[in-house]
């Protein structure tokens, strides 16, 4: 008798959960701190060229970012495919990207300002007539350090 | 002895915390911007009357790229592939060649004299380049120079560029310098 009884209360215990949201709380506190919300919206069509020889950029508090391409799908309608430059959230012509750096470089602090980098997403399909536009335009204003944004190739 | 005040249930934390660490791993972005660092010349003085910069002829190989990416290197049309090659026999100029760029005998602190390469790469392009085409040969032009510094470390520290410390690094950055000049825009289809 006393062996059956025994059987009946052989239960696999509960394993104690009361530590999995001390678990779960350490990890969103390390993607809380890690993440970076994105700030602007691509309204331009980017495929990045490939180029083997990246380097990372190191500082991306001191970085303006200047897209070049087509608009999006959505937007052709409005503003047609040729491609535009966009700064922060809209279109903009080449001579508003001096208000840009002007505006990009007050947001800075005075030591950091030497250190400001520009970086150039442009699409791989864009004519080079734009770029040499928008670098011209970034050397009058002597914003100098600049960088052209690549991808990795695939094959690696 | 007091009442016993009820313990909160505490099973449900859990789950909003996993709702909050949802959120931020959706919105996170861990990919680190990644490109092709260059250096703009600064804009001419307007006030200043343009110098002329007494570069040897010899020291100068202009690449240019027209508008259906066909590539120049020198006096000859070239493929892409052909071209890192071409420019590291150019600023190596290993059997010192009267047509290559000279080098300089020079000083490097903590290193000893080198005869450093004198030579300069222009790069231009068309207003009709694609910019893809334009990328791929600012890469080739990156490459070779990184391929030289790599040659340089190796025979000098025993190890690749990217391993040496600070010190060695700038050293070779000095003993091999990254001398590409984007010219000013020019229309390279016009005849």
């Amino acid at each position: 008798m006393s062996k059956f009884k025994q059987s009946e209360k052989r239960t696999v215990p509960q394993p104690p959960s009361g530590s999995l949201s001390d678990i779960v709380f350490m990890l969103l506190f390390f993607f809380m701190v890690t993440t970076t919300m994105r700030e602007t919206e691509s309204k331009v069509q980017l495929r990045l060229p490939e180029a083997s020889e990246i380097a990372k950029l190191e500082r991306k508090d001191l970085t303006s970012y200047i897209n070049i391409g087509t608009p999006t799908r959505n937007l052709q309608s409005q503003f047609g495919t040729d491609s535009r430059i966009q700064l922060n959230d809209s279109f903009k012509t080449v001579d508003e990207i001096r208000d840009f750096i002007a505006a990009e470089r007050d947001a800075m602090s005075e030591a950091d300002r030497s250190f400001m980098t520009v970086a150039l997403k442009v699409d791989e399909n864009t004519r080079m007539g734009i770029v040499t536009d928008v670098k011209q335009e970034l050397r009058k204003c002597s914003a100098l350090k600049i960088m052209y944004t690549a991808r990795k190739p695939a094959d690696k | 002895m007091g009442k016993k005040t009820p313990e909160i249930n505490s099973s449900s934390t859990a789950d909003m915390a996993f709702l909050l660490l949802c959120f931020f791993m959706m919105t996170t972005t861990m990919d680190q911007d990644k490109g092709l660092q260059r250096r703009l010349p600064p804009m001419p003085d307007p006030n200043q009357k343009a110098q002329d910069q007494k570069v040897n002829r010899r020291n100068i190989i202009v690449v240019k790229i027209n508008s259906a990416d066909r590539l120049l290197a020198g006096t000859e049309p070239m493929h892409v592939s052909l071209l890192k090659d071409k420019i590291k026999e150019f600023l190596s100029n290993p059997y010192n060649d009267p047509n290559l760029p000279e080098k300089e005998e020079k000083e490097i602190e903590g290193f000893g004299t080198y005869a450093v390469s004198k030579g300069v790469i222009s790069l231009q392009n068309d207003r009709g380049t694609s910019y893809q085409a334009y990328i791929a040969v600012q890469n080739e032009l990156v490459k070779a120079v990184n391929e030289l510094r790599d040659e340089f470390a190796i025979a000098n520290f025993g190890k690749l560029y990217l391993k040496c410390n600070e010190d060695e690094q700038k050293i070779v950055r000095e003993a091999i310098p990254q001398n590409i000049s984007e010219a000013e825009p020019k229309d390279v289809s016009k005849k």
